[in-house]
């Protein structure tokens, strides 16, 4: 399959098979206007299989990192300006998340209070675990 | 120092910590009269957004005997917490009224909604099945009275290990502690959550197993921590019904542990613990009650920076 590439915009490349619907559904684009196409199951030789997310005519700034690295800390995030590669981003896994997930819990408070931050921090880099800061339930970002 | 700080869990209280509220605890067992108006003038706001006897009692307790007044509500319907309004608007509002703020709540991690929006300290006193630090105070105090130390001890958990708050506190408390080994006494369903177990025991190398039957680690142990199953923290009565009467300590399993080994409960029990129990001499629960209330009495004297 041939995707065109784009002038300028993000191009998220060696995501993980099966998490690039997943880190879409994070990255807050505006559905109305930005110009997005999810490639899924490419070929790939680090990884076998990929996904790939591009997206055209955004800031690198656009991303954030923080949720990229989240999802899949084996992404990168390339910012293309004029057809060339200007910057290859690597994410990394944050240490704190703010606002990203959502605790399950059904007795945390995040659950039931307005207006409450959902913060987590990382407790396991090996099993990329998350830790809510206000009951302590752990969430495993590879099983998400 | 103690002055200004938030008590959310066991860990915001450092070994050296405890061990000061140890020694202010002792002394005030020792010495009450020094103690009994050092609190004059000082106003202690509860906000029980969920019942309870003990706890409540004790807090208030402990502050009139220091000599300091007591305010709040015991349910949230007699508050505005039933109009709706927020956690952290509550506390903003107690805050400008009292020295400090006690909070019960049933949903886990509110006291810390409370700590971020409070300008005075605020002491978890029981946030859902999460942490309840207060009691593990009272644990400590008890075993370290009763059994004079509060290292290389075999400690039995048993009973509902999954909601049980105080147990959960009292591990994390005691993972600081030498040579501990615990024995996780409960039903399949009701076993220590996993953050528990991967981010308190193992992560700080403790020894511990996880057992079905009482009778199979009683001998071995030094402490047995009994908690009652909670009605509250279930979503389906039929698993409460079915798992409310595991484990009932008798007069013949009491025959199976050791002479020196002392029983807790942070109370209330239900049928857990048989009444019979309650005159052997290894068993330490109201004693703990009492414990809890000196322990609780230090905490204030040190969060307030009282002088005596």
């Amino acid at each position: 399959m041939v995707i065109d590439s784009i002038k300028n915009g993000i191009v998220i490349d060696h995501i993980k098979a099966g998490r690039g619907m997943t880190l879409l559904s994070y990255l807050e684009f505006d559905n109305e206007h930005d110009t997005v196409a999810i490639i899924m199951n490419a070929s790939s030789a680090r990884r076998g299989k990929k996904d790939i997310i591009k997206i055209e005519n955004v800031k690198g700034t656009a991303v954030d990192m923080d949720v990229v690295g989240l999802i899949d800390p084996g992404a990168t995030v390339n910012i293309i300006e004029d057809e060339v590669i200007k910057a290859k981003i690597r994410p990394t896994l944050p240490k704190r998340v703010e606002n990203v997930i959502k605790c399950r819990n059904p007795r945390c408070v995040t659950a039931s209070e307005r207006g409450i931050r959902h913060e987590f921090v990382l407790n396991d880099a090996e099993k990329q675990q998350y830790r809510c800061v206000y009951c302590d339930e752990m969430v495993s970002m590879q099983e998400e | 120092m103690l002055k200004g700080k938030n008590l959310l869990e066991p860990m915001d209280l450092t070994v050296q910590e405890l061990e000061e509220l140890f020694a202010t605890a002792d002394d005030i067992i020792e010495n009450p009269e020094k103690y009994a108006h050092c609190a004059s003038g000082k106003l202690m706001g509860t906000l029980f957004y969920e019942p309870s006897t003990r706890t409540r009692l004790s807090f208030t307790a402990a502050m009139l005997r220091l000599g300091g007044e007591v305010m709040g509500f015991s349910e949230p319907a007699s508050s505005s917490v039933s109009k709706g309004e927020s956690i952290a608007d509550t506390v903003k509002t107690v805050a400008c009224l009292a020295d400090m703020i006690v909070m019960r709540h049933p949903k886990e991690g509110a006291p810390r909604i409370a700590a971020e929006h409070s300008r005075v300290p605020v002491v978890n006193a029981g946030d859902g099945g999460h942490q309840h630090p207060t009691q593990t105070l009272a644990d400590l105090m008890t075993i370290r009275k009763y059994k004079g130390r509060l290292d290389h001890l075999t400690v039995g958990l048993c009973g509902d290990l999954m909601f049980g708050r105080t147990v959960h506190s009292l591990i994390r408390a005691l993972s600081r502690y030498e040579n501990i080994t615990l024995k996780l006494i409960s039903p399949r369903e009701l076993v220590l959550p996993e953050y528990v177990r991967t981010s308190v025991i193992e992560k700080n190398g403790m020894e511990y197993e996880e057992v079905r039957r009482m009778d199979d680690v009683l001998p071995q142990l030094d402490v047995l921590y009994m908690t009652r199953v909670q009605r509250e923290r279930f979503f389906n009565e039929d698993d409460y019904i079915r798992l409310k009467d595991t484990y009932i300590l008798d007069e013949a399993k009491m025959n199976l542990a050791g002479k020196d080994m002392i029983v807790l409960h942070p109370l209330p029990r239900v049928n857990e613990i048989a009444q019979e129990v309650d005159k052997d001499p290894r068993a330490h629960y109201f004693d703990q009650v009492q414990m809890g209330m000196y322990m609780r009495m230090a905490l204030i004297v040190k969060l307030l920076g009282l002088e005596v």
